[in-house]
């Protein structure tokens, strides 16, 4: 009564397939994150050292640290996400919670999401025009962080729509019937328990902003300087472009000091993804539902 | 709007519905439709003070969106399009410069417990702080207040500061009873508020509004027959967005209609 029949037999057998596919494809995904992270350890693990960390690089960069561009990139994400999370949060408060919907607000969303599609290198010159050039800020850590911002502010903003739209509408509806303002509703529901989606997006931003070389190669990052940036209007290294530089420009860089920048910077973007996924964790704890 | 004094209520416990007042909610060629398609059509009545007034109905009749019109629960969905007047206490409920006054005076019990993602405490404490309470003692006091008038304070008093949504389905609902109470409403509106409740909690509810029932002014949407029949002064019958009839619970039951459909709906047989 309970023999398999043939089409059982037949179903079964291609459960087993497409799991054996699925699990080879995400191998496959596996492997070269691997490579590239134990490429870098292997080469560039023996260039770290407090000395590399804390001390900027001499003779044409073949030798000495990294200080100015470390510094660098602290400055340029820290100005960046100054200007877009607030940016970014309200726009996306104002699209989930206030905006109705019609063919403006429909047109306002695509408009973000193509946004995320430019590419890095537009963006750029963007910022030459409109920071460097029309605002006279000049090439400086407030004109590239102006441009990084342009450039996140996307991503951003769907993060935060998302962790918005995540929260269930009976809360919205519960707080609203008892004569709540829609900004009180927002502040005292909405919010608090979106907050962990948000830092998820602002997390991303922060990552990509590190990483990125050619928004900031025009508007503000500069090969060398040998003193640390003392304001928002001083041009500045970045680690990114430090990598891009050692790597491609200079002569003579052992191959060691190139693969330590690289290291150190994915080692940057790896630790606040770390801290931000303990983070979430922890404001998971504390979600009341 | 005159809240009323606890002298007054005393007064008119057990008087029930002051038929000899001018109606609390006066309603006029109430007509509701979502994006053009028609969900309720041409409702007429009134709601006196001190009365429970019930609404009976299948799905689809039109009787939560009734509840939201009530208190312009409209103005969050642009697709909701009313038509007709509504007046609360003589006044227009358009009227209002600040519809969120409007509904502070009004309390809602959905059909599920809709608990904010906070505290016992802080549920209860929510719109008390809405209108501007600080003082802990104040608030501690209004918490007690609300959480006992909705019978749940003995079972609640040692846990007030875990989740509310950590309750049981029952006192869950009854919280979000304390928490309509808790707006010190003239108007309670309560949406099928024992779909989620077992029938020992909800004996214990129905007792709660009995007593409610002499200091504010009920209106009840109910998928239960049997409940309009216990809880109910008067009772409309909805079906399809129209307004069948309307008339004295009693009359209703015993069969006293002037339409056809109402028995045939109070009898079971459709719906």
């Amino acid at each position: 009564m309970f023999a398999a029949t043939r089409l059982n037999r037949r179903s079964y057998r291609n459960q087993s397939v497409a799991r054996a596919v699925f699990c080879l494809m995400t191998v496959a995904l596996v492997i070269p994150v691997l490579l590239i992270v134990g490429t870098l350890v292997v080469k560039g693990g023996p260039a770290i050292s407090w000395e590399f960390l804390f001390t900027p690089p001499r003779d044409n960069m073949t030798a000495g640290g990294i200080l100015p561009a470390l510094v660098g990139t602290v400055w340029l994400v820290v100005v960046a996400l100054l200007a877009s999370v607030p940016l970014g949060i309200a726009a996306a408060l104002y699209l989930s919670e206030y905006a109705p919907d019609n063919l403006l607000t429909r047109t306002i969303n695509l408009a973000i999401i193509n946004l995320a599609g430019v590419p890095s290198i537009v963006h750029a010159l963007f910022g030459v025009g409109a920071f460097v050039l029309f605002f006279r800020f000049g090439a400086s850590i407030l004109a590239a962080s102006l441009t990084l911002a342009i450039m996140t502010l996307p991503v951003v903003i769907v993060a935060t729509r998302e962790s918005l739209q995540a929260v269930p509408q009976a809360f919205r509806e519960a707080c609203l019937n008892m004569g709540a303002t829609r900004w009180q509703t927002i502040r005292k529901v909405v919010l608090p328990n979106s907050v962990s989606g948000i830092l998820t997006g602002v997390i991303l931003e922060v990552s990509r902003t590190a990483g990125e070389t050619a928004p900031i190669m025009f508007t503000g990052a500069t090969a060398f300087v040998a003193f640390l940036p003392e304001s928002v209007f001083d041009q500045t290294m970045a680690m990114s472009y430090h990598l891009y530089y050692t790597a491609t420009q200079a002569t003579d860089v052992p191959e060691e000091l190139t693969f330590g920048v690289a290291l150190v910077l994915i080692g940057m973007v790896l630790l606040m993804n770390a801290v931000s996924i303990g983070f979430r964790v922890y404001l998971r704890g504390l979600k009341k539902w | 709007m005159v809240g009323l004094s606890a002298e007054a209520a005393v007064a008119n416990h057990g008087a029930g519905p002051a038929y000899d007042e001018p109606p609390v909610i006066e309603v006029r060629d109430l007509s509701i439709a979502y994006g053009g398609k028609r969900a309720l059509g041409n409702v007429t009545l009134d709601i006196h003070r001190h009365e429970i007034f019930g609404i009976i109905g299948p799905a689809n009749s039109g009787k939560t969106s009734f509840l939201r019109a009530l208190n312009r629960m409209d103005a969050f969905n642009s697709a909701m399009e009313v038509e007709g007047s509504i007046c609360i206490n003589g006044k227009n409920v358009n009227d209002w410069r600040n519809e969120y006054a409007l509904r502070r005076r009004i309390g809602v019990v959905f059909p599920l417990p809709a608990g904010l993602p906070l505290t016992v405490y802080e549920n209860v404490a929510f719109s008390p702080r809405l209108r501007g309470i600080r003082k802990k003692a104040e608030l501690d006091e209004v918490v007690e207040r609300c959480l006992r008038r909705a019978a749940l304070w003995d079972e609640v008093k040692g846990r007030l500061d875990s989740l509310g949504s950590l309750l049981s389905g029952g006192q869950q609902q009854r919280l979000t009873i304390a928490r309509a109470l808790s707006q010190e409403p003239e108007l309670l509106l309560l949406d099928e508020f024992s779909i989620a409740v077992d029938p020992v909690t909800t004996m214990r509810i129905e007792d709660v509004l009995k007593e409610l029932r002499s200091e504010l002014t009920i209106v009840l949407v109910t998928n239960l027959v049997q409940q309009a029949r216990r809880l109910a002064d008067r009772t409309a019958f909805f079906l399809m967005g129209e307004l069948v009839e309307i008339g004295d619970t009693e009359d209703l039951f015993a069969g006293e209609v002037k339409d056809e459909r109402t028995t045939g709906y109070i009898e079971g047989r459709f719906g």
